[in-house]
Formats: C-alpha cells, structure tokens, sequence
C-alpha cells in the first residue's frame, strides 16, 4: 500500500481518537489513523473502573464507555482507521515531505503525508529499572500488565499480591485484585507521601483495608520458579535502607507500579529533540515538536493524570495540524520556557505568545499553600497543594504571554 | 562389537548438543537428548558471556584439557557457526593491562598462548589500543591483542546445534529428569527418569551443575561441582558508547574477571562477577547489591565511559560449574563400560564444546570399537528464522505478501512478528523464555510488559492450551492461576454458594 494523506495519526488512544475527531470536525478530510492493537481505545478498553471523563465529558465514564464515546464520533466522520498496524518508521525529508512505513496483518505499508500527530502512549517502568533484585522468577506484572491479562484476556495472575508504588495504576490494580478474592498484602511506596489522587487513595485502599507502607522499598524478589516473596527494607529520607526494618512479605504475584516512559523511538529517530525532564518530545505551543509538522498529544508528550488531559491535548495538536496543512504555521520567534524552584517538568517548552497556552506541569516535591508563578510576566496561580504525583494544569492567555519580553520564561512554584 | 549403539546424553546444553550434533554424523547410533528443562540450554549454556575465548587463558600443565580444548574449539566455532546460521561477531579481544605487573602476566598469556596454538597474538601499546578500542580506557598502558577471538550467542547456539541434531535423527527428550541409571554386570543399561525407562548402551554425563550428582548414581563420582554465580548487566540496544571489542582486565588465578562486550544482538553487557556457593545452591540466580556494584565497578575501570545507568535494560546471573579439580572432567569411565564424561566444563566451556564432542567421539569408537560410517544424508546445515527486524523495506514487503503474519507486529521494541514467533513454535519453542530466546520478543526496553501477553496468547492458540496455563518456563511457572474469577469461584463453592 502507498497512499498520500494530509494527515497521519499514529495511535488510537484518546489522544489520537480525540485528534482524529478535532481534525476532521475542523475540515481536514484526508486523514489516516494507525493504531497498534486490534481495539481503539488505547489503554481505555482494559480501564473498567469509573472516573474518566469529569472534564472532557462532564461525566463519570469508565474507561471503556470513554473510549466508546470517541469511536462513536470517529464513526462519523471519513477517518480513515487501520487498526491493527504498527507505524515503525517516519521519514521527513528536507523538503517537509513525511513519508511513515509500517506494518499490519498481510501488508507493508509507505504512507505520505504532511502533517503527523504522534500519539503512541506510554510504557511502563521494568523491576530492572528500579533496581528490584533477587530472583527473577514467574508472577512479575507490570500494572498494566496485569490489567491486560484480568480484564483482555479474563486470567487471574495471581492469589497474593504485592503492589510496589503507590501511583495511581497501582492503587486501582490493589483494588481489581481485592475484588477478584486476591489476598492484597501490601502497596509499598518509596517516598514518604502516597504517589497516587486523594480519592484512590480512600476508595482503592482504606475501602478495601489494603495497608499502604510508606518510606518503604521493596529490595529483593524470592522463588526460583513463582514468586514466593518479597523483601521490603524502610528507608529514611534520603532513600538509604535502614538497618534492621528488613521484612518479608510472602506473595505469588508482585504488581510494578513504578513510573510511565513516553514512547518516544518513532520521534527519535526521526530527529526530534527529547526533553530530558518529560521524556518526551521538547514542544511549542502549537504541540509541534521539533520537527515541522510533526506534533505530539496525550502521554507521549507528557505523563497524564487525566484522560482528559490527553485528549485535550489531542484537540490542540489536530487544531495545530488542521492549521499547518492549510497555511502553514506562522514563522514566529519562540521563548523557552525555564523549569524554576520546584517544578519537574512543564510542556510546552517553547512559546510564541501569540496564543493562549495550556501548561502541564509537576512539581518537584511536595508543599502546601503555593503558587506557580510565570515570572517574566507577572501571572501567578495558586496551588493550595502541590505533589509529584498531582499534575497542575494552567491556561495562560496570549494577553499576559505578550508581556513576555525576555527570552525566557521561569517557572516557579514558591510559598506565598 | 557391531550393530547399533544407543547413546544417552545427560543435558541439553552447549556440551550436550555439540556432541549429539557430532554423534548425529554417523550411522549405527541412536542419540537421545535428555533434558530436564522444558526447553534446550537453559542451564549454563544461557546465562554466561558468549565468548569463544582465543585459547591463551589456561596454563597447559595444570588444565592440560582446557588449554587443548579451547583453541581447538575456537577453530571449530568458526565453521560451526557458518554452518548453524549462529549470530556471530569475529570481532578479536583485548586484555588490558593497567601497570608493570600486569603488562608482565600479558607476556605469560601470550606465551601461553603460543603454546596452545593460538595464532596471531600480540601486545600492542597504548596508542594502538585507542585504535582498535576507541572506548578502551585511558588509563591502560598495554594490551594482549587475540583477533580470533569472538562473541556469539549462546543460546542460539544451544538451539541450532539441537535443531541440526534433530534434522539428523537425534532424539530430544525435554522436561525428562533422570532419577537413576542402571547398570547391570559393570555396564550401562538405561536410564530411569520421571518419565519412563530409557535402555542404552552408552551414557554420557553433560549434565553441568548436576554432574556429579549424576556420576555419583553411576556410582563413580569422586568430584564436585560447585557454583560459581556470575552477575551481569545488559543495557539498552540504543545505549551508548559501546565497545566494538571484548575487553579483558587482566586476569586472576581465579577468574577472567568482568568483560566489557557488544552482544551479537548489539546490546552493551558488562559481566561476571564471581562469587562461589554453596553446593546446595545450584539454582540460585539471584541478583545481588555486591554482585552488580562489582560488575559496575570493575567494568567502568577498563572503558572511558559507560551508558549511563538508567540504561540498563536488564540484570541477571548465571552458574558455571566449578569442578573440584579445575579441570574439565571428560573421560572413559572404565569402572562402569558405557559411562562416560563430559563435565566440569567451566570456562572456557562453551568455546571447548565442539572439541569435546570430537573428544568424546573419539572414546567412543575405541569403547565400543566402532568404525564410524558417515550417516548417507547427513545435513550440516541449519537456518535460523528469518528477522524481520533485519530485513530492508522491501524485503519485509516480500515476505508480509507471502506471510500475511509477518505484517503483524508482536514485540514493538525488537520488531518482532507473530509470524516469527509461529515458527519459532513450530520448531519447539512451548513456552514464553522458548518463544523469547529463538526471537527476541521481550528481549527489548520494556523487558516484555507490552507483549508478554501477546506472546501467551499466540502460543494458546498454537499449542491449543488454556492461556493462563502458558508458562513463562515449563511447570509451576504459569502466567497465571486460573481464569480471572476462579479465586471468588473457589470461596462461593467453600461457602455453598448457589452461584458457583
């Protein structure tokens, strides 16, 4: 297959199935979504718990009705969809021609294209990359993993399980093993603080009277053949096990938790620029990546809490690329957008201060009563708490950005 | 003695399979392959360096089989290896000296070399070290140059040399523990496993960390074999900067310490350490804190730089079978007619194995004064499954025309295809590790958690098996304990439920 498109999406997620709709809704009528899996939806259709949508919607969803509600829409539009297809490769010539070369079920494909919009999602961290040693024996999952095989596939990996990290997918795995009849022993969590929403926190553990042991570290994995165990160790603030809190917690199934990576290879290698701090593609305000035309939305941007986030950001880059394959994007001077006292990350990293922009951010630790404040331009927004594991969230106007005169704009998060 | 010969070889792995390859040459034996892992080399042969040592290493007068063995085995690898399709990197080794004393003990290994047979070694200097190793630290002074040395993939290699054993009528017997071997009349008979009786005239033990246990139900023993844990670390395939050689640090009477080298598969691993068990401890594989800060340590001082940490794709650890007398154990046992030994083989025992399959060849026609007949048909060749993550565009384009499931994409990291992972079904792969290691999915960055499930599912539907029954590797490691609801199942039935 060789086919020409104006527009390319790669991943059927929200963030892709929200692009896709943004798009055609804007008038763009050639375009091609790709999607990984059989099943649109992304990591939605595994989703079956409640609390997706209070944004996007206004409504209380599970992941699966979420992701039914876009489907529904794309339905109606002239999206073309190849689920099932793996995009490998993009290639973008000097020119600004993007050619994406990619597999599915009895085909090879070259597709072109002007515009792209990246939307491949994220992965999850290994027990390799968060140094969990010991043996290396069956009953290892990945939250997610563990969820594709409960609620895909219709298996039970496990009969006692030990959760390590408290984000928000490993405090909603407590709570879907508890409610198959699984012994959940523990949610063991490094920091001092929970990783995942208030709200997971009351309604996937304190209801289900799964304990939570904070400042605690799982070091070691036992079982030649299954899981037998874990050992977990206390640690002190710096994150030092402390001597003599060793314990043993004795498990068939041991459920990482432990942190999302942005699939990023695709963009890579195609040459665009990587923030070290998201992980994921350095962007301006149009969510266009370094490389022209080429745009990035939902979790390969940046880490979400929120689905809705993601598919907003999806709107944003379909109305970017619905723009761009028109008249072209403006040529304009971007300011950098600096990561100041407390803040981990913020997407978009360049502005044009034309337009109205919504950042996404986290902070680097937790406090209370703040304010995230863009300096140059004088804008501040409070923060009654801030954490890690809670994503802030700010629309700042075209207005207040064109008082920017510097070339860049710091980000602070500081007490009032 | 005439007619046929039925031959059992203890253990599936590189020794085991060289010498059933070897045996298969040859009319008038019957070969059984017996194996008490669901798959092939999942014992030694899977967790070790992958090297095929030059031949300087072992002093002559003390391993007189070591040193004979595995340069002669480093000149049969390169044959081998082009018959079997085994990944492969001729890429040479250097061992890096770091002060006087050690450009000293160089100058032994190169004698020692020299007396082995090994061909064109050489010391070279600084500045022709930074030639040829351009991440070689700085810091190294001199280094021995052993161009024949290589790096290969070891369980591919178990796995091709089973597979051409297999074409040539070899019989493989997996998941078979052997629990005794009978001897009647000072001779070998047969072997009781778990699963039935097998008769045999000839037994030979490669049953590496169990070998002495297996000598010692032939009654002989009067060796041990003691584990030895190495620990390793394997970083990102995109993970820079590699090493385009194997880098040695000088070596210890004990060990050739931790390597520096570029799979074949192009990820950097750094590796082993040394650390001996106890003897009840033969399948303890864990990673520990020292183990790995070690590994670490030792490799940062032979490269400029390492990729950073948070690049590490993987840890694991192998055994290698220590004999009490450091050398290989490989003779005719003349206490019991038909025993016969092939242990001991620490390294350099994946370079030695096919030397010690013509040893072992060679015991057995004088054993049973057997005049060899080459087997009519015998194949040398093997094919290892097409990668589709090697082929161009337009390759790829081929073969999803003439296979519609190479255009399905299983393992995204290593660009897997179902169509791979079918055929590597179809030539015994049953269960996940098997899949793993004869294709390379799960083998990427995320270590399996996006295609674990992928994988499970095609072999379900392959092997005809309930899925949660698919087994990361052969029994008690099933992915799963039943379907979803069976634990709330179980307490309804408990409790009398009508619901059930």
């Amino acid at each position: 297959m060789e086919e020409n498109y104006d527009l390319a999406i790669i991943g059927g997620g929200p963030a892709g199935l929200a692009s896709s709709i943004k798009a055609w809704d804007l008038g763009i009528e050639s375009i091609v979504l790709f999607e990984e899996s059989n099943l649109l939806g992304g990591v939605l259709p595994q989703c079956i718990h409640p609390g997706f949508g209070l944004h996007y919607f206004r409504e209380d969803l599970t992941g699966p009705e979420f992701a039914a509600k876009l489907i529904d829409r794309l339905k109606n539009t002239g999206v073309k969809i190849l689920s099932g297809s793996y995009a490998e490769r993009l290639e973008v010539k000097s020119s600004g021609e993007k050619k994406i070369f990619g597999y599915r079920y009895g085909e090879a494909f070259r597709v072109k294209c002007r515009a792209v919009i990246y939307a491949a999602g994220c992965r999850e961290r290994s027990r390799f990359e968060v140094n969990i040693l010991g043996d290396r024996p069956a009953g290892v999952y990945t939250a997610g993993e563990a969820q594709t095989l409960m609620d895909i596939y219709g298996i039970l990996p496990g009969s006692e399980i030990v959760v390590v990290g408290s984000g928000d997918v490993g405090l909603i795995m407590a709570r879907r093993f508890a409610l198959e009849g699984a012994d959940v022993k523990a949610v063991v969590e490094v920091m001092p603080y929970p990783g995942g929403l208030t709200r997971n926190i009351v309604q996937c553990l304190e209801d289900f009277h799964i304990p939570l042991y904070l400042s605690c570290m799982v070091t070691e994995i036992k079982g030649l053949r299954r899981v037998e165990g874990v050992r977990i160790v206390k640690v002190d603030e710096n994150f030092n096990p402390i001597r003599g809190s060793e314990n043993y917690l004795k498990c068939d199934a041991v459920i990482l938790a432990v942190g999302l990576k942005p699939r990023v290879d695709l963009l890579i290698k195609a040459g665009a620029l990587i923030d070290e701090a998201t992980g994921g593609p350095v962007v301006n305000d149009w969510l266009e990546t370094t490389i022209p035309g080429v745009f990035a939305a939902g979790n390969v941007l940046v880490i979400n809490d929120l689905v809705d986030y993601a598919a907003e950001q999806g709107e944003r880059a379909a109305e970017s690329a619905a723009r761009f394959i028109r008249e072209g994007l403006p040529a304009l001077k971007f300011k950098r957008v600096i990561l100041g006292r407390n803040v981990r990350l913020i997407a978009p990293h360049l502005v044009s201060c034309v337009q109205d922009v919504i950042f996404y951010g986290r902070v680097g630790k937790p406090e209370e009563n703040v304010q995230v404040r863009f300096e140059e331009i004088g804008r501040a927004f409070k923060l009654p708490i801030a954490r890690p594991s809670e994503m802030f969230r700010f629309k700042v106007s075209a207005e207040d950005l064109m008082k920017l005169h510097n070339e860049k704009m710091t980000v602070n998060v500081v007490k009032v | 003695m005439g007619g046929l010969i039925r031959v059992a070889i203890i253990g599936a792995g590189v020794v085991g399979a060289s010498i059933a390859r070897v045996l298969s040459m040859f009319e008038d034996l019957e070969v059984h392959l017996v194996e008490k892992e669901a798959d092939v080399g999942w014992g030694v042969s899977k967790a070790n360096t992958g090297i095929i040592h030059a031949g300087y290493d072992d002093e002559p007068d003390l391993y007189p089989l070591r040193a004979k063995l595995c340069a002669e085995g480093n000149r049969i690898w390169h044959e081998w290896v082009k018959d079997l399709d085994i990944p492969v990197r001729w890429c040479g080794s250097l061992v890096l000296a770091f002060n006087d004393e050690e450009e000293k003990i160089l100058e032994e290994l190169l004698n020692r070399g020299v007396r082995n047979g090994v061909s064109n070694l050489e010391i070279i200097d600084h500045e022709r070290l930074k030639v040829l190793e351009t991440n070689s630290s700085e810091n190294a002074t001199a280094a021995l140059w052993a161009p024949t040395a290589g790096q290969i993939s070891p369980w591919d290699a178990v796995i091709a040399l089973v597979e051409n054993s297999l074409t040539n009528g070899v019989r493989l017997h997996l998941s078979t523990e052997v629990k005794g071997i009978k001897i009647s009349g000072g001779q070998v008979c047969g072997l009781e496993t778990n699963k039935s009786f097998l008769e045999v005239d000839c037994v030979i033990n490669a049953a590496g960390l169990y070998a002495d246990k297996i000598s010692e139900m032939a009654g002989l023993g009067g060796y041990r074999i003691k584990p030895r844990k190495g620990e390793y670390l394997i970083f990102d395939r995109d993970a820079e900067p590699k090493v385009s050689r194997i880098i040695f640090p000088t070596p210890t009477p004990i060990s050739k310490g931790v390597v520096v080298t570029t799979t074949t598969d192009g990820n950097l691993m750094i590796g082993p350490s040394a650390q001996d068990l106890p003897e009840n401890l033969r399948e303890d594989k864990s990673n520990t804190y020292d183990g790995l800060k070690l590994v670490w340590e030792s490799a940062s001082n032979l490269v400029k730089k390492l990729p950073p940490r948070n690049k590490v794709i993987r840890f694991f650890a192998g055994l290698r079978p220590e004999p009490s007398g450091g050398d290989f154990i490989i003779k005719d046992c003349d206490e019991v007619f038909g025993f016969i030994e092939a242990s001991g083989m620490r390294s350099p025992g994946l370079t030695s194995a096919p030397a010690v399959a013509y040893m072992i060849l060679e015991m057995l026609k004088a054993k049973f004064d057997f005049n060899p007949k080459p087997k009519a048909g015998w194949n040398r060749c093997r094919r290892r499954i097409k990668r589709f993550s090697e082929m161009t565009f337009e390759e790829r384009s081929k073969v999803v025309n003439e296979n519609p499931g190479y255009g399905r994409i299983v393992c995204v990291d290593e660009l897997v295809t179902e169509a791979e992972i079918v055929e590597a079904i179809r030539r015994g792969a049953t269960t996940i590790d098997g899949v793993k290691f004869r294709t390379r999915a799960c083998m990427g960055t995320c270590q399996g958690s996006s295609c674990m499930h992928k994988v499970a599912a095609i072999l379900a539907r392959e092997l005809n098996m309930p899925l949660w029954m698919v087994s990361l590797r052969g029994s008690g490691t099933e992915i799963g304990i039943g379907d979803v609801k069976a634990l709330l199942r179980d307490k309804n039935e408990l409790e009398g439920s009508p619901r059930g």
